[in-house]
């Protein structure tokens, strides 16, 4: 056993050697792999600790809401329907829900107005989600003021300061009561943005669902399972962005695989002739080219898997928040709760460095087992 | 007398797998002293019904994309095409796209 630990090492002692004498190409391709692995595994962080912030916060969402489109966009919902919405068995309460969204030219940042169902503020009153306040520079006492439909500016009082630890939720949020709402936005009294629906037996759902839209033509209803659902979709590797990102690192590693799995250059093959004529075995060379394979390949693999979770969980995915942002000038700013998927590592893992250790022993095979003059010249 | 060079390498391997170890336990307590925000941020949701995370707000399809229509995006005008960057990292989910047209 002592033995063979002691071969091994001394064969990674001359891998070590041969590689150091070529710094700057091993060195760069380190660098490049670790950047793959870097980026892969950054997004897969990433995505995987939103979907869970998701799934565990908004299974409080809304379990049914009720919209109402016209000619393909969005129109308020008659109040009215919610005495017959109400009849339909199983349908406990249905309550208007008032929202929308409200562009800051000055700012030039979208907030969104929310009447809260529970506990809004008085009349008069605003309470503020932080990137809002924020935006506006406003702390708790202040007046603010915002351009109602009717162009006129109307002012309120800061009442509260929602929770920074809320941002993912309330960053851009302000919340108002329903007469102050339906004076600023214009909607009339007997319309709402949607309705809200509990219903006693989850089981019962398609059921509902079903009589609604056959009460209405014009009614969209969307369940909190699809809710919950959209952030799986969003950020499951199916989508768009995951597929750019994936497709853009997986060719770049195929490049990589692909220049060692087309050969050797003519200074290692020479240099595998002269250790055949010296007496190594074909085994040694192969066991040396492990070597060399799992040298580069594992140190990208924990650089990168690492640097990938400083990067999402220590500086708030500080190189994916330019591209949530977009033109936004108003942001959360989040720390998210740290996953560790380790299926997800473990693939990740079988698909990097398993298929590069592959592609760094088949050529040198082919070299090993020619005959030395024959390599070297 | 400078040590091997395998040793400098398992060395390093080694303090690079301790980092992941490191990574779990992190990842661990987190979970745990992150319960009762977590806990909050629930309890918030369901007093505002609240139905999407605020992720991008330079749009209304993107800040609430389990509440947006297939339509929305290009609604400026007629054959418009939607311009905002994160209309390419926020797609319409499944039951958007499953009933578009159907409540036109």
């Amino acid at each position: 056993m002592a033995n063979m630990i002691e071969r091994h090492r001394h064969i990674l002692d001359f891998t070590l050697a041969a590689l150091l004498r070529r710094k700057g190409k091993n060195g760069g391709l380190v660098l490049v792999y670790t950047l793959i692995i870097f980026v892969l595994a950054s997004v897969l962080f990433f995505t995987e600790a939103i979907k869970r912030e998701a799934t565990l916060v908004l299974h409080e969402s809304p379990e049914i809401i009720v919209q109402r489109t016209q000619a393909g966009r969005y129109q308020t919902i008659p109040a009215s329907w919610c005495e017959e919405i109400g009849r339909i068995n199983g349908v406990t309460s249905v309550q208007p829900r008032l929202w929308g969204y409200h562009y800051d030219r000055t700012r030039r940042a979208n907030y969104t107005f929310m009447v809260p169902a529970q506990a809004p503020p008085q009349p008069g009153h605003v309470d503020l989600g932080s990137g809002v306040a924020r935006v506006l520079g406003a702390d708790i006492g202040d007046t603010i003021a915002f351009a109602g439909h009717d162009g006129v500016p109307r002012a309120y009082t800061v009442g509260t300061l929602l929770e920074s630890e809320s941002q993912l939720l309330t960053a851009d949020v302000v919340l108002i009561s329903e007469r102050d709402y339906r004076d600023f936005s214009g909607i009339p009294a007997g319309q709402a943005t949607d309705l809200v629906l509990q219903v006693r037996n989850p089981r019962e759902y398609a059921t509902v669902v079903e009589k609604i839209t056959g009460m209405h033509h014009d009614a969209r209803p969307i369940l909190r399972s699809e809710i919950q659902r959209t952030y799986d979709a969003v950020f499951g590797w199916r989508s768009g962005l995951m597929i750019v990102i994936y497709s853009g690192a997986a060719l770049a590693f195929l490049i990589l695989s692909w220049d060692k799995a087309t050969g050797l250059s003519a200074e290692e093959r020479t240099e595998i002739g002269i250790l055949k004529a010296v007496g190594w075995d074909t085994s040694d060379i192969l066991l040396m080219k492990f070597w060399e394979g799992a040298v580069i390949s594992l140190t990208a693999f924990l650089a990168g898997t690492i640097f990938a979770y400083i990067h999402v969980f220590f500086t708030s995915s500080a190189l994916f928040a330019p591209v949530l942002k977009g033109w936004s000038t108003l942001y959360p700013s989040f720390r998210l709760m740290p996953v560790l998927d380790l299926r997800q590592g473990a693939a990740l893992f079988f698909l990097t460095v398993v298929p590069y250790t592959v592609t760094t022993i088949v050529p040198s095979w082919r070299a090993a087992t020619i005959d030395p003059d024959r390599v070297m010249r | 007398m400078a040590p091997r060079r395998s040793t400098i390498f398992l060395g390093t391997a080694a303090g690079l797998v301790l980092g992941l170890g490191g990574m779990i336990l992190h990842t661990r307590a987190q979970e745990r002293a992150s319960q009762q925000a977590l806990a909050r941020n629930a309890a918030l949701v369901k007093r505002l019904q609240v139905t999407d995370l605020c992720l991008c707000t330079e749009a209304g399809y993107t800040r609430h994309p389990s509440m947006t229509d297939f339509a929305t995006p290009f609604q400026d005008a007629p054959m418009s095409l939607e311009h905002f960057p994160t209309g390419a990292v926020i797609q319409p989910p499944p039951h958007v796209v499953a009933r578009h047209g159907k409540h036109d």
